[in-house]
């Protein structure tokens, strides 16, 4: 195969990687409001390279609205550093290209082109006119990685509308990587995914993690515990607590807000 | 064979077969008004193909490409009416201009006294209108119903605009009464022949470009924009650029097109540039199959003829027919004619699926139907939803 280039050597741990100088995105008083409703209020957070943070929290926290003030889809205040470069106050294209992907809830990927075609294309911003205006011959060796990482070496032709649910959502994953992100922020990736499909994407994420800085919105707490390196909960748009997944349980105020809700049975750590 | 017929070979035979019959087949068995109808119908296809390309792959509903039609037009009209002038008038001066304005040219037709200045500037006008407009448009994420809408509106000002000048540009009577074209005589049968040769030729070359934009990754790209603009805009494009490229490139065609229109014609007035001009350059794109190639070329020929045969017959009913056949196309066929064979072969396989149910209903991969010309196999019918 190709020399392995989007897959790194090691695991994912808390801290991220602790030699040279690990990447990272520095969340600084960001705040984001809707009509005087703060959906997002002073929220500080730090993803080192290396760590595989997970964004937890009931309904209505101001999870996914932190992935879009990051990603310069709703307008936000304060800061947002990625290793030296501020990218708030940015559009969203221009955030793109400085190395910050995402996914959506609802997978969106491109459904009347084919699974290559969608890889060729999240791998593209950077081609000039005239590679844009030729016809896609050979396949980039990074696509064809991401490909086989991915899992869907078989379905590189087949229309990605077809796809499964979970498929789609490796695809979204696929696309990242071929777009040479080194910021992930993935929201809900495993949501509408059959048990299978979750560990096989958990698994994912365990080997993509380790050399991005990458952020899980998530849910299912028992995917949290199995797959997450670090934790931070979100509340009411405030960052309640952060740390590992045992000590997040074991905080008080994460199981005040998570009593009377179903979704989390935060309190048997 | 299909396989055959897809590759590089199969493209070269329907290009090659394009070529023979309409430089070749046409001119030999068509009388001279005949041809001179028919190149007037290839100058709709070049504007059609222009509108595939924005509206099938872009999806962006150009409602006002009357503009850019009337631009080129009037732009070699111009140089037409100064020719004739200097030709037979001796005084340079158009005839109209005596008759409704002061009897001098004014100033900003001047630079169209000049063959080489004319030609570039049916070319460079439109795409210049076309890439302020765009940038300025598709910056500000205007899309959908709100551009169509914009479009028109902009057709429309132009026809308004080009009425209230009567000195300058002949008013609603526009410009007519071409005696040359570039020192040719347009009285001249083979000069008319001539005239119907190269909107031929433009338009092969024009079906030349869309095929490779189409197929290129910015044709990949296109149609990522069109199906998910946000979703792009997360892998670092800007969609907007990529809209406005495209619209330029209808723009220039539909631009070409007025230009050859002028001589073939033999007139160039509001009434074809307008917003009725503009939906008419429109339906045969939506009949044909908006999406794919060969489909917005068919269907423009195809419905000029029909106009052409019906509107003398009975001239008041057309209108009410073209809208009508507007409505039904893209309530129930948003993918025109060339989505035909495709949609026939997913009901034969319903009723065989529904008949035998052991075999499950999975969604099989669907064998686009064998078209007629290889192009047509780019034919998608999913994706002319939007």
């Amino acid at each position: 195969m190709t020399m392995p280039t989007l897959l790194p050597d090691g695991e994912p741990r808390a801290g991220g990687l602790r030699h040279g100088r690990p990447k990272y995105l520095e969340v600084r008083d960001l705040s984001v409001s809707f009509d005087g409703f703060l959906a997002v209020d002073n929220v500080n957070l730090d993803v080192i390279q290396g760590d595989l943070r997970f964004l937890i929290g009931p309904n209505g926290a101001g999870k996914t609205t932190v992935i879009d003030a990051i990603t310069g889809l709703v307008p936000a205040t304060g800061s947002v550093n990625h290793t030296g470069t501020e990218i708030l106050g940015r559009k969203v294209h221009q955030v793109a290209r400085l190395g910050v992907g995402r996914t959506f809830q609802t997978a969106s990927v491109f459904e009347n082109l084919s699974v290559l075609q969608n890889l060729d294309i999240a791998a593209g911003a950077g081609r000039g006119p005239l590679r844009l205006l030729r016809r896609r011959k050979t396949v980039d060796a990074a696509v064809e990685e991401a490909l086989e990482i991915i899992g869907l070496e078989g379905a590189a032709g087949k229309k990605a509308g077809i796809l499964a649910h979970g498929q789609k959502q490796w695809l979204e994953i696929g696309m990242l990587l071929v777009q040479n992100s080194d910021v992930l922020l993935l929201d809900e990736p495993i949501a509408g995914m059959s048990q299978d499909e979750r560990a096989e994407t958990g698994e994912l994420l365990r080997r993509i993690a380790a050399s991005r800085i990458t952020l899980v919105i998530e849910h299912d707490m028992d995917f949290v515990r199995e797959f997450a390196t670090s934790v931070t909960v979100l509340a009411a748009g405030k960052v309640l607590s952060e740390g590992s997944v045992a000590q997040v349980q074991a905080d008080k105020k994460v199981q005040d807000v998570y009593l009377g809700s179903s979704e989390v049975e935060a309190t048997d750590a | 064979m299909r396989g055959l017929l897809r590759g590089r070979l199969g493209t070269a035979a329907g290009f090659a077969l394009g070529t023979v019959l309409l430089l070749g087949v046409a001119p030999a068995v068509l009388p001279v008004f005949s041809l001179g109808l028919l190149g007037k119908f290839l100058c709709f296809a070049i504007v059609a193909v222009g509108i595939g390309l924005a509206w099938g792959r872009g999806g962006m509903l150009t409602l006002g490409q009357g503009v850019f039609f009337g631009l080129g037009a009037y732009v070699m009209a111009m140089h037409m009416k100064l020719a004739d002038a200097s030709l037979f008038g001796g005084s340079g001066v158009p005839d109209f201009m005596s008759l409704y304005g002061s009897g001098e040219v004014p100033g900003w037709w001047e630079p169209f006294r000049s063959p080489a200045v004319t030609l570039l500037a049916v070319v460079l006008i439109p795409g210049l209108v076309a890439l302020v407009l765009g940038l300025a448009i598709f910056k500000r994420r205007v899309k959908g119903a709100y551009f169509a809408i914009l479009s028109q509106a902009l057709a429309a000002a132009f026809a308004v605009f080009l009425i209230g000048q009567q000195a300058t540009t002949g008013g609603s009577n526009g410009l007519s009464g071409f005696r040359s074209f570039f020192g040719f005589d347009l009285k001249d049968p083979n000069n008319k022949v001539m005239l119907y040769l190269i909107a031929a030729v433009v338009l092969l070359l024009s079906i030349a470009l869309a095929r490779q934009l189409m197929h290129s990754r910015f044709g990949e790209l296109l149609v990522a924009v069109r199906d998910q603009e946000e979703r792009v805009r997360f892998l670092g494009y800007d969609p907007a650029t990529i809209k406005t490229v495209t619209y330029v490139v209808a723009a220039v065609l539909a631009g070409i097109a007025g230009a050859l229109f002028v001589p073939l014609v033999g007139i160039i007035s509001p009434a074809d540039v307008g917003v009725i001009p503009s939906i008419a350059f429109l339906i045969g794109v939506a009949i044909g199959g908006r999406a794919t190639l060969l489909g917005p070329v068919l269907g423009a020929v195809g419905v000029a003829a029909a106009q052409s045969a019906l509107s003398s017959t009975f001239p008041s009913f057309w209108v009410y027919f073209q809208g009508l056949l507007f409505v039904l196309v893209i309530g129930f066929m948003p993918g025109g004619l060339a989505s035909l064979p495709a949609l026939l072969g997913r009901r034969r396989r319903l009723r065989t699926a529904a008949s035998t149910p052991a075999v499950p209903a999975t969604r099989v991969r669907t064998p686009l139907a064998a078209p007629p010309e290889p192009e047509q196999n780019a034919t998608m019918p999913e994706e002319a939803r939007r």
